[in-house]
């Protein structure tokens, strides 16, 4: 990471302050593959719920899951054309952060209002008493 | 900002000593993209914020309606579609910006405006339609939450369309200038982002939601 950071450095400084609005952008060929990527992606999860192949609801949620991720990914790279270069890697350090925050939020308050609910369970003895 | 500190000024010259001594322009909009990303990544917590809350109230349906009874996939399938097509043409208009053909940018721009204008009737139609069977926000903490957290991203569609429109007038005014291209790629950013949101919105209220 950090090195990236640094090989991406020298380089920007070559080119001048002028550069720093060129954001990368994207080639013809690029937004198709992810826009075909994408309507995969989007067709999976949606004909697997609609159509109810799998039996199983927990294994349909885990794929649904997994594909909205990858998807999510897909359109990091070819719409938002994020990569290690841009801005000399302060995005990418900037998603990262906001990444980890997003996952100890999100993480965290479902962990304690799960256990919340668990235990505000109305005539549900404490084993333990009170 | 990196700032050149290795050269102090040599004792004896008149000129007035600057730390910054390596000449270098900051031309207006040089740090615009990193600062509207920084703005988006906050817009980001926001949204994770509301899908914490959907996530806590998304089954409180205090005897109320269940997403089983109140969602139509087929729509919302219909709705992404429009979101995702809506992506795909402003990335064309961003590629006809970069050849500065700016009858195909303003083209390209009416065709994301128009999908992202039926997105939005697309998804109005089905408030309207929750509204009318009363189930309103106000029915359950689970509608409370649906209703803030896909609301909040109509929101933010409905002002991505009214910078989209505000950004072809100013294109077909004053053309492909270079402080007209950093806010095409402003809303570029912007509209992928609300693109990505979505994806979180269909998987998790939408697909996942039906199969509680």
């Amino acid at each position: 990471m950090s090195a990236d950071t640094h090989a991406a450095g020298p380089g920007h400084d070559a080119h001048g302050h002028g550069d720093h609005g060129g954001a990368p952008h994207g080639t013809r060929r690029s937004y198709l593959t992810g826009f075909g990527l994408s309507v995969l992606l989007t067709a999976i999860p949606f004909a697997l719920v609609m159509g109810n192949f799998i039996a199983n609801t927990q294994v349909v949620i885990g794929i649904c899951m997994a594909l909205a991720l990858v998807q999510i990914v897909v359109h990091m790279i070819y719409f938002l054309h994020m990569n290690s270069k841009s801005e000399s890697g302060w995005t990418l350090m900037a998603l990262i952060f906001t990444i980890i925050i997003v996952v100890i939020a999100l993480a965290g308050t479902l962990w304690v209002m799960f256990h919340m609910n668990l235990n505000m369970m109305p005539g549900m003895e404490m084993p333990g008493g009170m | 900002m990196a700032t050149t500190m290795t050269e102090t000024t040599p004792p004896g010259t008149e000129a007035p000593a600057f730390w910054d001594l390596d000449p270098h322009e900051h031309p207006p909009g040089a740090s615009t993209m990193l600062g509207f990303w920084l703005y988006l990544m906050s817009d980001c917590l926001i949204f994770a914020m509301l899908f914490a809350a959907w996530g806590v109230y998304g089954a409180a349906y205090a005897g109320g309606p269940t997403p089983k009874e109140l969602f139509d996939l087929k729509l919302v399938a219909v709705n992404t579609a429009m979101l995702l097509l809506s992506s795909i043409t402003y990335g064309f208009a961003m590629i006809s910006s970069d050849e500065k053909r700016q009858g195909a940018v303003l083209g390209w721009l009416a065709a994301t405006g128009l999908f992202g204008a039926a997105f939005l009737a697309i998804e109005l139609y089905e408030f309207s339609h929750l509204l009318h069977e009363g189930a309103g926000p106000q029915r359950s903490a689970f509608l409370s939450a649906f209703f803030t957290l896909v609301g909040t991203h109509g929101l933010h569609v409905t002002f991505g369309l009214i910078w989209l429109v505000t950004l072809m007038v100013q294109v077909a005014r004053r053309g492909l200038e270079p402080a007209n291209l950093r806010r095409l790629q402003c809303l570029s950013l912007f509209w992928h982002f609300l693109d990505v949101i979505w994806i979180g919105v269909f998987t998790f209220v939408y697909l996942l939601g039906v199969m509680r």
